[in-house]
């Protein structure tokens, strides 16, 4: 089915004007605690073995060279885990989340792609199907749409911090979009105009309605120009504002780019180290900016595959295959790392050059899609992660 | 054919094909669309220079002198302050040298934004220039990696435009050792790890053993030639990523080995000795030769060519590409070995082109540049508006990503996005109010495809300045 049949329901509400203006609301929500989930997607294949480095593992050091993070107690060494595992140096909120138990990191973790292109990679790690390019709808998005009552035009749950929805976001629940409008707003006439233009085309219609819609929304993305921890910053700040609202959405997306390190990486210093940074400094900032709610939240950090365990020829990494994922809220039973480590020997590398995949994405994907968001157990193979059948969700994810 | 006997051709030429009619240019088509982009297609593809736009080598030189002026400061500034208990003299250049860079590039970038807008905007060969940009997102560079900025418009002013009606292997060949490709893609320092070069820095520093970059030799694969279902492994990313160790760019210091600065340069010192083999087929160690064999293999390479087509058809027809049209232009590429005006009559002699009108969203691009021209808006001599195309979602020359801009329609129909699309259609009504009559222009520029809705729209509009908003802001404007 193609997306724009998807829109065609909404839309024709949104035809008349009849929308315009109106307060969104979730009608359908009980009262009580509301779970809140964001998804972050790290586009460019996140260096597992250097942001959650395998310090222990006799195998690391020698196969990392010049990228090798220290031991815990050294000099720009890990932020010590368990042992066996540290944190990159700077990832500190990370790291006291971690010892707040509000951090589980996955280890060896893959999504069901075997090959290595980044762009057939994020297809797979959105859409959640095994093979690229197979549909046209996210996981995320389907998950909602099998949450009772998702289907009604006003229910819209997800919002994509972002000009347009990540393909984890599209599909058949209505879901929003929000990224800054430096322009003056338009009068009120013109407005209707355009809409009654608009109906005749549902795809316009709809998202001409739903960006009304989001025109009350405070703050703005003015001052986020140039180095990446203001930009991330703001986007985790947005996703902390329309998550807040009582009556507002309860997952939000966004995604962060420029994991891909081929060239002079780094370790505890350099290009990578500065990207880390900004992540954990935008992490802090939506804890901050959630407040309260932040004790009912999950949030899910995933990539579309890792790197070579070993640097290549310009101080970087090449494409790979397992990584790290990560899982951090006030919901989540963390102060964990969960892997079925293969360790780092020869024999143990994947195809010679990668980290084994021990555990699958996928597993993690729908255990916080059941124990956190309420997804039916039904609804997670199929339609959400389709042949998925020995991904079995990972239980326990969440705090009771 | 049933649409192009209502007329409907000039539209759908100017439109779809084009970057959008100018007033009289839908009357000068005269309903014969074909005609008008095959004419398009004869002669000389038109080049853009002069206005002081530099080549990639004057500006690389002009990069590489300034490093040098900057380095030599920094060491002056390091014997200063060892002198004294605090280097204040050090962070001073440091911080002076951080703005340079910047201050040499952000010029070359607008004027290379603003000519090739401005070639846009006011080009009698909008199919030439639509196929031009087609190729240079699909040999994507971006400007938000190292110096890409001063390179990307020289880039494609020497690899594409020379070629956009030539051969595609011409056009591969130029793209794959250009600098800007090779810095984008981490190329130049990639080095066989049995080379000269590789054995000397190991003698040198112990325990250090350059290598292998893979990551042109895989986008090459994937994103420029045969396309990740073209049937390559890992191991054919590697070999081939072997095969252009070498492929670099001269430095300072190569002059004095009569290397220009700035250009391409193969260095046999770094190139990894042997024979690879890749899909399947040998190839002995010709040096650079070895390059441009696999390239060529690739070029005629039957995934290469459906690749090729399917992203044609994609861009100009429709986000599922109709399998006929695909099949035409395919066969058309392979056929012809690669001649690319074979392929776009082949496009142009697709019915499918020609169904189905106002069916993709316009890029930011497209609907800013069919705006300037639809209304005869002022171009500025010397720049393009760029904080605009930031605005809209569509950085100049900034994809993001070696894939390039994606090409779907849903990739541009954000809501915030199509809102900033309105307000700046209300900001251009607002400032050229009674400047313009709406109502005579949209026939002029929509021909046939202007509804009915949308005209009763314009001419019952509250004002000039909202008659024009509501003309931009239309679906059939939005669209092509």
């Amino acid at each position: 089915m193609k997306r724009r049949e998807f829109l065609t329901a909404g839309a024709l509400a949104a035809a008349g004007g009849a929308l315009l203006g109106s307060q969104v609301t979730f009608a359908g929500m009980a009262r009580g605690k509301k779970p809140r989930f964001v998804f972050v997607i790290l586009r460019g294949a996140l260096d597992g073995l250097e942001a959650v480095p395998a310090v222990g593992d006799p195998g690391y050091a020698g196969l990392r060279g010049e990228l090798a993070i220290g031991r815990p107690g050294t000099s720009g060494g890990a932020l010590p885990l368990d042992g066996l595992f540290g944190l990159h140096p700077s990832l500190s909120f990370m790291h006291r989340s971690y010892t707040a138990r509000e951090l589980t990191v996955f280890h060896a973790v893959a999504s069901p792609y075997r090959s290595r292109s980044h762009f057939d990679g994020q297809n797979v790690l959105e859409t959640g199907h095994p093979q690229p390019h197979a549909v046209e709808t996210g996981w995320l998005n389907r998950a909602l749409a099998a949450l009772p009552g998702a289907l009604a035009p006003e229910a819209e749950r997800g919002i994509s911090i972002a000009p347009t929805a990540p393909l984890v976001m599209r599909g058949p629940a209505a879901v929003t979009s929000w990224s800054p409008s430096r322009l003056a707003p338009l009068d009120d006439d013109t407005l209707q105009r355009i809409a009654d233009l608009y109906s005749r085309d549902p795809v316009l219609g709809q998202k001409l309605a739903e960006a009304i819609a989001d025109q009350g929304s405070p703050g703005s993305l003015l001052a986020t120009r140039g180095k990446p921890e203001a930009q991330y910053v703001e986007v985790a700040r947005a996703a902390a504002r329309f998550l807040r609202q009582a009556d507002g959405p309860q997952v939000a997306v966004f995604d962060t780019t420029g994991w891909d390190t081929h060239f002079n990486e780094g370790n505890a210093k350099g290009q990578l180290a500065v990207r880390l940074s900004a992540l954990d400094t935008a992490l802090g900032a939506l804890k901050d900016g959630l407040g309260p709610v932040w004790s009912d939240t999950a949030v899910l950090l995933a990539t579309e595959f890792g790197r070579t365990v070993a640097q290549n020829g310009t101080r970087g990494t090449d494409h790979g295959t397992a990584t790290a994922a990560y899982l951090l809220g006030g919901a989540v039973r963390g102060g964990r790392v969960m892997t079925d480590w293969p360790g780092l020997s020869p024999r143990a590398l994947y195809q010679d050059r990668d980290l084994r995949p021990t555990l699958d994405l996928r597993a993690v994907m729908k255990g916080v899609l059941a124990e956190h968001l309420g997804v039916p157990e039904r609804a997670l193979e199929s339609p959400v992660f389709p042949d998925s059948r020995d991904a079995r969700a990972v239980r326990g994810l969440l705090r009771a | 054919m049933r649409l192009m006997e209502k007329g409907l051709t000039s539209a759908i030429a100017a439109n779809r094909f084009g970057l959008g009619a100018r007033p009289g240019e839908l009357a000068a088509i005269g309903g014969a669309g074909p005609d008008w982009l095959r004419a398009q297609l004869e002669g000389p593809a038109p080049q853009i220079g002069g206005d002081g736009l530099q080549s990639s080598a004057g500006i690389l030189t002009r990069i590489y002198d300034l490093r040098r002026t900057l380095r030599a400061e920094r060491m002056r500034a390091g014997r200063r302050g060892a002198a004294g208990p605090r280097s204040a003299g050090a962070s001073g250049a440091a911080v002076g040298a951080f703005k340079k860079l910047p201050q040499l590039i952000r010029p070359i970038y607008l004027a290379e934004a603003g000519a090739r807008f401005r070639q846009s905007v006011s080009t009698q060969r909008p199919f030439v220039e639509r196929l031009t940009q087609f190729w240079s997102n699909h040999f994507a560079v971006s400007v938000d990696k190292g110096v890409l900025a001063a390179l990307a418009g020289s880039y494609e002013r020497e690899t594409i435009r020379p070629y956009v009606l030539g051969n595609f292997t011409d056009m591969l060949l130029a793209t794959q050792r250009h600098p800007a490709m090779l810095l984008y893609l981490d190329n130049q320092l990639s080095m066989g790890p049995d080379s000269r070069a590789a054995r000397n820095i190991e003698r040198r520093n112990p325990g250090r053993r350059p290598g292998i970059n893979e990551n042109l030799a895989r986008e090459t694969m994937e994103l420029h030639t045969v396309s990740v279902d073209g049937g390559y492994t890992q191991a054919d990313v590697t070999a081939f990523a072997q095969v252009l160790t070498g492929w670099s760019i001269a430095g300072p210091r190569d002059s004095r080995r009569g290397a220009q600065p700035g250009t391409f340069l193969f260095r046999a010192a770094m190139h990894q000795p042997g024979t690879q083999v890749v899909m399947g087929r040998r190839y002995p160690d010709t040096g650079y030769d070895q390059g441009v064999a696999v390239l060529r293999d690739f070029a005629r390479h039957p995934a290469t060519a459906r690749f090729i087509a399917t992203k044609l058809a994609r861009h100009f027809i429709a986000d599922d590409p109709p399998a006929q049209a695909v099949d035409r232009m395919a066969a058309a590429f392979s056929q012809s070995g690669g001649d690319l005006p074979t392929v776009y009559r082949a496009l142009i002699d697709s019915p499918q082109a020609w169904d189905r009108p106002v069916s993709k969203l316009k890029t930011p691009w497209d609907f800013i540049v069919s705006a300037f021209r639809g209304l005869e808006l002022p171009v500025s001599t010397d720049k393009a508006p760029v904080g605009l195309f930031q605005l809209l979602g569509q950085r100049i020359w900034c994809p993001g990503s070696p894939a390039g801009w994606p090409d779907g329609s849903a990739d541009w129909d954000g809501a915030s996005e199509l809102l900033k699309r309105i307000e700046w259609s209300d900001a251009v009504g607002q400032r050229i109010g009674p400047g313009r009559d709406a109502r005579e222009l949209a026939p002029r520029l929509l021909g046939n495809v202007l509804s009915t809705a949308t005209r009763e729209g314009i001419a019952h509009a509250g004002s000039a300045a909202q008659a024009i908003t509501l003309l931009l802001a239309a679906p059939e404007f939005m669209r092509r």
